[in-house]
């Protein structure tokens, strides 16, 4: 009978091996590769936030699709920082490009193309992940099943590009092929330095799911410099299995 | 067989070009004219004006003392010799050698081709008539030599077709400004007493070269047929054409397919060694009941890569109806460009919008869905924010001006702002409940406002004050107020923040 420290360090052991034999390699020493979300990348399977994926973030409403809109902006602003351009296919076509600027992106290399239907924008995402002279792809949709959440991851694992499905529908949730789930709440925000008006934009971050990782929530702050994780909003929602 | 040249003078190539594009200078003396040595000297005038005693070389202010009427207009660089290329390109149905002879003439060379419009007479008449019909002045004449041709053009007195091997008696009676000399030579000529080629073309060659140099004895010989004269022909452009004629008429998908590839590696083989892209392509397919179908593509950047322009005909296969059978198939590019040579990469630069795959997938999603689908958007000098942003022309444009990044802008701003009920505790106080879409918001906190003013110069209304507020649920939007409060304004909400 082995003792009960003896039996974690088994495990651990033991988890990583699942990983590599699943692909996940550990990040070499000396790389840092980072999204910029500092704790919430622990998270994530060997504390990396995956690139060269598909993530998919869920919006219930405006103010939601306003906060992931926000959120994904920030995750650019690292994944662009060396040049890099990027293609926002919208349904709305009501993103503001000269507000990116405080996202920290050069709106300039964002292309736009505003479409009507989601079938469009399927093909023209999946066209886009295939392209290696991209940085990130974002796609808003109202809905994706597994099938179609396939074939993007499937583009993405030969270009290493990275994809954000923005959906407006989270009455349907079906599983997904996607890498992880997200859900970004506008919180209310703090004063700062005890000014009166707007502080910094505030929101809850839940990582519903997230594949080999641990899923959470947080609050987290963006301010010129970046991301801040205020801290840990409440205790993790009930794990959800991934199939 | 002896050669034979038709020298074309045109007098008033500049000015005549003018008046037909502008008819109304028809009946005015005007002339060109170009700053020179802080002066203003005339390059070019129009008959009314050299009638007057206008001519090139005057200044601009002694021509306009001696007529009341004289316009004066900027002279045009370079627009001589464009002009002349295109009349020699136009020429080429009467000789394929012509050549550009600079300043105000062209070359042709028409060995053989006279007898074709019934003798040199009727040749030379044809050109010239033609010429004068469509409004330009011209005069030419027909030698051995072009020497001989350009000096009777210009000087010739009697007939302009000097009969083979007599070019010394035509030359005779010209002055020695006929054989296109210096005009160093010119004046020491003048100053010898030389009024005409005869009263020196007898002495000694010797005596010659040592008072006026070699050239002056080589125009001499090339004018008299001794020495040869070589022009350099104007190449007409050949279009981006291919043609495919079929053997069956071909119905299916995979056939156009086939046909496509064959043209398209044609094409782009001939692009390929041109150094030059293509940015449109038209394919037209002639069917066997007569009709003509076609189908279009453009591209970003100009590309001569056969996958990358078959993948967009691909998405267009769908628009080509055979019904029975297409039996010529056409490919045209009517708009190419240069294209930078390609290197080929050591490393993977780093992505970014010159790389020719996101150009090559742009292509692509234009072809899908329309180019007018894709927007990228450019800094303008506007504070009114449906006009802070203006489209990109094209994928490598770059900011004239930098973005904003001080001012607080919604991401999602609505294309027309939506009007809301609101509540305020005092006039010019931001509001303190607003209610979109009838959902009541409760404001906790607010910052504002912001004014920004109405461009007088183009158009007329309020100006706006705007208020970002945060709701008590946590979600920022922008609101403004159109107008003072004095009024009872109205407001509206234009936009969500992250």
């Amino acid at each position: 009978m082995l003792s009960a420290p003896d039996k974690k360090q088994l495990i651990t052991r033991l988890k990583k091996d699942i990983l590599q034999w699943e692909g996940y390699k550990a990040p070499a020493a000396g790389t840092n590769q980072t999204a910029g979300l500092g704790a919430i990348e622990a998270a994530f399977p060997n504390g990396v936030f995956p690139l060269g994926a598909v993530h998919e973030l869920v919006c219930a409403n405006t103010g939601q699709a306003t906060a992931c809109g926000g959120f994904v902006s920030g995750l650019l602003s690292v994944l662009m920082q060396n040049g890099g351009a990027c293609l926002w296919i919208g349904l709305s076509g009501n993103v503001f490009p000269a507000a990116l600027k405080a996202f920290g992106l050069e709106p300039d290399r964002v292309i736009f193309v505003n479409l009507g239907k989601d079938k469009d924008v399927l093909w023209v995402m999946e066209e886009a992940l295939k392209c290696t002279g991209l940085a990130a792809v974002v796609g808003e949709l109202r809905e994706l099943d597994f099938k179609q959440s396939r074939r993007l991851q499937l583009a993405v694992e030969q270009s290493h590009v990275t994809g954000f499905v923005l959906r407006n529908r989270s009455d349907k949730m079906g599983s997904t092929a996607c890498a992880a789930r997200w859900q970004i709440k506008p919180l209310p925000s703090e004063a700062v330095d005890g000014l009166p008006g707007l502080g910094f934009a505030r929101w809850k971050v839940e990582l519903l799911r997230v594949r080999n990782g641990q899923p959470g929530n947080w609050v987290v702050e963006w301010s010129p410099a970046g991301f801040s994780v205020i801290g840990k909003a409440m205790a993790a929602p009930q794990q959800l299995m991934i199939g | 067989m002896q050669k034979r040249f038709m020298s074309i003078w045109f007098r008033h190539l500049t000015t005549d070009w003018l008046s037909l594009r502008r008819p109304e200078l028809k009946d005015v003396p005007f002339v060109f004219a170009t700053p020179e040595r802080n002066r203003i000297i005339i390059t070019a005038a129009n008959p009314l004006a050299e009638a007057q005693g206008i001519h090139r070389g005057m200044a601009a202010a002694d021509a306009k003392a001696l007529t009341t009427n004289l316009q004066v207009l900027d002279h045009i660089p370079g627009k001589e010799a464009k002009l002349l290329r295109q009349l020699g390109l136009w020429c080429i149905r009467y000789t394929p050698v012509v050549a550009v002879d600079l300043p105000g003439g062209l070359i042709l060379d028409i060995s053989g081709c006279a007898h074709l419009w019934g003798g040199e007479r009727e040749y030379l008449k044809e050109i010239v008539n033609k010429l004068r019909t469509s409004g330009y002045d011209a005069r030419a004449a027909i030698a051995d030599t072009i020497g001989t041709a350009w000096a009777v053009a210009r000087y010739g007195k009697t007939t302009p077709i000097i009969q083979s091997g007599q070019q010394a008696q035509a030359l005779l009676n010209l002055p020695p400004v006929a054989l296109r000399l210096e005009p160093i030579i010119l004046e020491k000529l003048q100053k010898l007493g030389f009024v005409t080629i005869k009263s020196f073309i007898q002495l000694p060659r010797t005596v010659l070269r040592r008072r006026f140099g070699e050239g002056f004895l080589s125009r001499l010989a090339q004018a008299l047929g001794v020495e040869d004269e070589f022009i350099t022909p104007l190449v007409p452009p050949v279009p981006y054409t291919e043609r495919l004629p079929c053997l069956e008429p071909i119905r299916t998908v995979p056939g156009i397919e086939i046909a496509i590839q064959k043209l398209l590696e044609a094409l782009c083989l001939r692009l390929q060694s041109e150094g030059k892209g293509l940015r449109k392509a038209v394919l037209k397919c002639y069917r066997v009941d007569g009709k003509m179908v076609q189908a279009g593509i453009s591209t970003n950047r100009g590309s001569h890569s056969v996958s990358h322009l078959l993948k967009l005909f691909q998405l267009q296969i769908g628009k080509i109806e055979p019904a029975l059978g297409i039996e010529l198939f056409l490919l045209e590019a009517p708009k190419v460009e240069d294209v930078d040579a390609l290197q080929e990469k050591l490393w993977a630069g780093k992505p970014g919008l010159a790389d020719t795959a996101l150009a090559e997938l742009l292509d692509r999603i234009a072809g899908k869905v329309g180019p007018e689908r894709i927007r990228r958007y450019l800094p303008a000098e506007h504070y009114w924010p449906e006009r802070s942003i203006r489209p990109a022309i094209s994928l490598h444009e770059i900011p004239e001006t930098k973005w904003q990044p001080g001012t607080r802008r919604p991401l999602r701003l609505l294309r027309r702002p939506e009007p809301v009920e609101v509540m305020a505790l005092l006039p010019d106080h931001p509001p303190k409940v607003f209610t979109y879409k009838g959902r009541r918001h409760v404001v906790a906190k607010a910052d504002g406002p912001e004014r920004i003013e109405r461009e007088w110069w183009r158009d007329k209304g309020e100006h706006r004050d705007y208020y970002a507020v945060e709701d008590s649920d946590g979600q920022r939007y922008w609101l403004f107020r159109s107008g003072h409060y004095d009024a009872a304004p109205q407001w509206y909400l234009h936009g969500f923040f992250a």
